[in-house]
């Protein structure tokens, strides 16, 4: 279950990150944001943003041309 | 680990070339890298209080038209100005963030600016002009900040 979610749809490259970033900045240690993004670009942005900041993709789907992403925060 | 560090050169002032330095430059700072961005010649333009970018078709037979266009049109009077309002109506369709955007979010998250001295004096703008927060400086700090830095691009 989510701590906060973050509707990022409609939103294109790079602000689904940047917002995730934001929403991330604001919660603590972990604590899990999902967030909801149609930018189809988002799904390997959000693996490379994992990657390189510590935070841990926990989960990743795709519904209807809706992306779903869960993220922990370390 | 050390914080790692992007030194952009932005060299541009139109519309479209605005984005690169801008995306990256957020991006990088989201993905935790401490980002400087020195802005020169034309760069400046992005840099000004009361920022007009544009966008031209003209010399850009790579931009994507609605309708087949010969040069000659894109030459008429108007045809910038139109070209500009259809791409930043495009832009707010796709959800794609506008300029002055991704500057505050750049300035929100510490991207440092340099504006080159030597392009703000060749073209006389004054510093009340553009933006407030700038470090006025010249090509031997921007050196003194890519030889620091991990990524180092000119655009």
């Amino acid at each position: 279950m989510a701590d906060t979610t973050l509707d990022a749809k409609g939103l294109n490259c790079p602000l689904p990150i940047l917002r995730a970033k934001k929403a991330l900045k604001e919660m603590a240690s972990g604590q899990v944001l999902a967030i909801e993004a149609t930018d189809p670009g988002s799904a390997k942005d959000f693996e490379s943003f994992c990657t390189q900041t510590g935070n841990e993709l926990i989960k990743a789907s795709e519904a209807g041309g809706v992306f779903y992403y869960e993220i922990r925060k370390p | 680990m050390a914080q790692k560090k992007l030194a952009i050169i932005a060299t541009k002032g139109t519309l479209d070339f605005a984005y690169p330095p801008l995306i990256l430059a957020t991006t990088a700072a989201a993905l935790d890298y401490e980002v400087t961005i020195f802005w020169t010649f034309y760069g400046l333009q992005v840099l000004k209080k009361n920022r007009s970018l544009k966008i031209s078709p003209l010399g850009n037979p790579a931009m994507p038209m609605p309708i087949p266009m010969p040069v000659l049109v894109q030459a008429l009077p108007g045809m910038e100005s139109m070209a500009t309002i259809m791409m930043k109506q495009k832009m707010v369709s796709k959800g794609v963030a506008s300029i002055d955007e991704l500057m505050d979010m750049a300035i929100e998250s510490d991207v440092k600016m340099i504006a080159c001295q030597m392009t703000v004096d060749l073209f006389d703008f004054k510093h009340e002009e553009l933006m407030d927060g700038l470090e006025y400086a010249g090509a031997a700090r921007f050196f003194e900040v890519a030889q620091e830095a991990d990524i180092t691009l000119f655009i």
